[in-house]
């Protein structure tokens, strides 16, 4: 732990921003895709009202969420030029699914919003907007996959030999561009972040249902939700045993182990405050639950960007680079979080006074 | 080509988000200093149409800058350093106006009137902010500075601060942000023109017509100078792109300057364009025996497609030329006191040329970056270099270009819906 404590130089601080930022995405953005999972499976007497206070919840703050994403993306290039490039030519098909889905997810969610009042044009773009927000986090998930199980390295070695060597080794389109995410371990995570965000944005339904049987719609939904990740998450060790033994012995050891014990420890603790309705508390601690995931992810990988030969310093970029965008980001950080947080505290309200159902979207 | 459509697709939405903010903020203001409550309708209705398509411009902005790595990493891979600053601070500009357009959009009863505006002001104000960002990378591409080039053909000891500082920066600035004002202002103009002509009650067009007819004539009228400036700019930096929008073949001292024409590159002639003698000469370098570098100095492969240069060169002209003309029209009827808004020749121009902004945008893009060709980075990296390895990459093109097809009409059939909706219950 000391030993990798004192190797922390530039690109590593550059690296937590954007591990940072991932995080910030996935609690907020995450739960935003969660949001339209639970749209798709809305049930019941009050499936109406489900899906209202789905979309009055994520309505104001879906667009700032999503930036996260962007300022991910920006930081990996800029900082890690090479990388995004590997992730980009060897994942071509998947990122592209995704963007598809970001750009189906977003454009129906605004359709619906200010589109014709009828039930089937409602239907309609409510589908799209659903269904796209099951897709993007399956897909997602997929591609952290397929960094993490070294796929995606050995497919770029790949490529790199071929063109080092005569065009009559040129890798086969399947083997660069298709299984190294089409593969068990890959979609066992894009599975795992899917239930991830669900379970997020159940939580935070039901901190912000303004009655008690909405509420306890989508309390019934977190704990299911919850029992769930349990099952995914040993679901992916297991997979992770055969598919990447690398991976997994590096779960089993130091750090990864300090964090193995606190996701469980918060995931307990936001279970038992769902079940005495400390709604407050469970917002928290199921977010710290999923971002101690994410950071297991990773402690995991570290000091690879890409598994199994591309590190973080290998693929850095210049000095100057790196303390410019560390510059901005500090700059930028400065004026964006205290308007994040003027965002949040403005719309945090519409849960309790119930004034959200009349000065939602001007329609 | 892919990166060419979803740029262009995503190009008229920036432009809106641009745009369309600051006149919500002006129409906001004069209601909360007049009182008059036409002008809060009004601020109410732009800011409906604004959520739809900054909505769209967020996710299409998204799409752009995956698309960056997935088409041409290697771009990414020999520039992101250097152009990557630009980008991250364009990140925080869009960061920014997308949580105030959050607050703006759903905090009507929330927030205190003048946080509101204020939020508005940001808006709009980050909206330009992050379009000279993202114009810096553009520049860069066009004059690259803050680097050597190693034996290697990569990019050393860069300096990624001098590199957002090149000199098209300034001229592609400015002139990008005015055309957004241009475009939206004739746009939103022209619209609500349409509307008063239909015989909609006038009170809330009235109001409508003169902020835009402000914003999108002011910018109509100053991008002629920004564009001269940016013609010189070009002539110095870019001697080829210069020849190629004027199909200038050989090189020749007091060139005449070509209205129209077509460029036949097999026989490196402009045929049946009307000449004005000295006038290139004169407009690029304001001397009217300049020596105007030709196309021919040049070696074939280093030659973008001069016949779609030059029209397109022509097109944006001709387009900004006719709003320039218009607004002037517009404001000396204004200096003489004619009520703008019951004169009905000016309105069915006004109409008429509702998507000339746009259409001129997309048309200097063109020219911009199929100018540039051969190259991605002028003289250091060409696109062929720049772009993905994988193969049938025709297949995400088609997909990309269908979805946006897609997109762009449904988006045309919302507006339209909301634009009848003014009609009907004012």
């Amino acid at each position: 732990m000391m030993a990798a404590l004192a190797g922390i130089g530039l690109p590593e601080i550059v690296a937590i921003a954007m591990v940072v930022a991932l995080n910030a995405y996935v609690v907020t953005g995450g739960a935003d895709f969660g949001g339209g999972v639970w749209d798709l499976l809305a049930r019941g007497p009050r499936r109406d009202d489900q899906r209202r206070l789905i979309a009055d919840t994520i309505g104001p703050i879906w667009e700032a969420n999503h930036v996260w994403l962007i300022l991910v993306l920006v930081i990996l290039f800029t900082a890690f030029p090479s990388a995004f490039a590997t992730l980009s030519i060897v994942l071509h098909i998947p990122l592209s699914l995704m963007l598809l889905g970001i750009v189906l997810r977003g454009s129906s969610f605004v359709f619906r919003a200010y589109g014709a009042r009828d039930d089937a044009t409602q239907r309609r773009w409510g589908l799209v907007f659903s269904t796209a927000s099951v897709v993007t986090p399956l897909l997602l998930g997929t591609i952290v996959g397929a960094v993490a199980s070294g796929a995606v390295g050995q497919a770029d070695g790949l490529l790199a030999r071929a063109s080092a060597q005569s065009p009559a080794t040129v890798p086969s389109f399947a083997s660069v561009y298709v299984t190294p995410w089409l593969a068990p371990l890959p979609l066992a995570m894009g599975v795992l972040a899917l239930t991830m965000f669900a379970y997020l944005a159940a939580v935070y339904l039901a901190a912000a249902a303004r009655y008690e049987a909405l509420r306890n719609d989508f309390r019934r939904r977190a704990i299911a939700a919850a029992l769930a990740l349990f099952v995914v998450a040993f679901g992916v060790l297991a997979v992770s045993r055969f598919h990447a033994p690398r991976m997994t012995d590096a779960l089993m050891y130091g750090p990864a182990l300090v964090l193995q014990v606190a996701i469980g420890v918060a995931a307990l603790a936001a279970l038992a405050s769902l079940y005495a309705r400390r709604w407050r508390l469970a917002r928290v601690t199921a977010a710290a639950q999923v971002s101690l995931i994410l950071w297991g992810w990773v402690v995991v990988q570290y000091p690879y960007v890409i598994p199994p030969s591309l590190t973080l310093r290998d693929a850095a970029a210049p000095r100057i680079t790196l303390q410019l965008l560390l510059g901005a980001l500090v700059a930028g950080g400065a004026v964006l979080v205290p308007s994040l947080v003027y965002l949040f505290r403005t719309f945090a309200a519409a849960g309790r006074d119930g004034t959200a159902a009349s000065d939602r979207a001007p329609t | 080509m892919q990166m060419a459509i979803s740029l262009g697709f995503h190009i008229v939405f920036a432009e809106i988000g641009i745009g369309m903010p600051l006149m919500m903020v002006i129409a906001e203001w004069r209601w909360l200093r007049t009182g008059d409550v036409a002008f809060l309708e009004l601020a109410k209705r732009w800011a409906k149409g604004t959520a739809i398509l900054f909505a769209i411009g967020a996710v299409s902005g998204t799409v752009l800058s995956f698309e960056l790595g997935l088409l041409w990493p290697g771009f990414m891979r020999l520039a992101g350093p250097l152009i990557g600053i630009p980008f991250s601070l364009e990140g925080a500009a869009f960061f920014l106006e997308a949580i105030f357009l959050g607050i703006y959009l759903y905090g009507w009863n929330r927030v205190a009137p003048r946080a509101h505006l204020i939020a508005g002001v940001i808006v709009a104000a980050s909206g330009a902010t992050s379009a000279v960002f993202v114009v810096m990378v553009n520049a860069w591409m066009n004059t690259p500075t803050g680097y050597e080039l190693a034996a290697d053909g990569r990019l050393v000891n860069i300096d990624p601060v001098a590199a957002m500082g090149s000199p098209a920066m300034v001229q592609q600035g400015l002139h990008m942000v005015l055309a957004a004002y241009a475009a939206t202002g004739i746009a939103v103009a022209g619209l609500h023109a349409w509307m008063l002509l239909r015989g909609s009650p006038p009170k809330l067009h009235v109001r409508a017509l003169t902020i835009a007819l402000l914003v999108g004539g002011t910018a109509a009228v100053l991008q002629p100078l920004s564009g001269d400036f940016s013609a010189r700019v070009v002539g110095e930096t870019q001697p080829v792109k210069l020849a190629a929008l004027e199909g200038q073949w050989a090189t020749q001292a007091s060139a005449p300057l070509r209205i129209g024409g077509w460029p036949d590159e097999r026989r490196e002639v402009t045929r049946w364009a009307l000449e004005i003698p000295y006038g290139l000469s004169l407009l690029a370098y304001h001397d009217p025996h300049a020596v105007v570098k030709g196309l021919s100095a040049v070696p074939r492969a280093d030659r973008p497609p001069v016949a779609v240069v030059h029209l397109a060169f022509q097109v944006m002209v001709a387009l900004g030329s006719a709003m320039a003309l218009v607004a002037l029209v517009a404001g000396w009827l204004a200096w003489r006191r004619h009520d703008l808004t019951a004169h009905r020749p000016l309105l069915w121009v006004l109409a008429a040329i509702t998507p000339f902004g746009f259409l001129a945008t997309e048309a200097g893009w063109i020219v911009t970056e199929v100018g540039r060709q051969p190259w991605v980075v002028q003289g250091v990296m060409r696109t062929a270099d720049a772009v993905t390895p994988m193969p049938g990459l025709e297949i995400p093109m088609a997909i990309t270009t269908l979805l946006y097809l897609g997109l762009g009409t449904i988006v045309i059939m919302l507006m339209s819906t909301i634009v009848r909706d003014t009609r009907s219950d004012t």
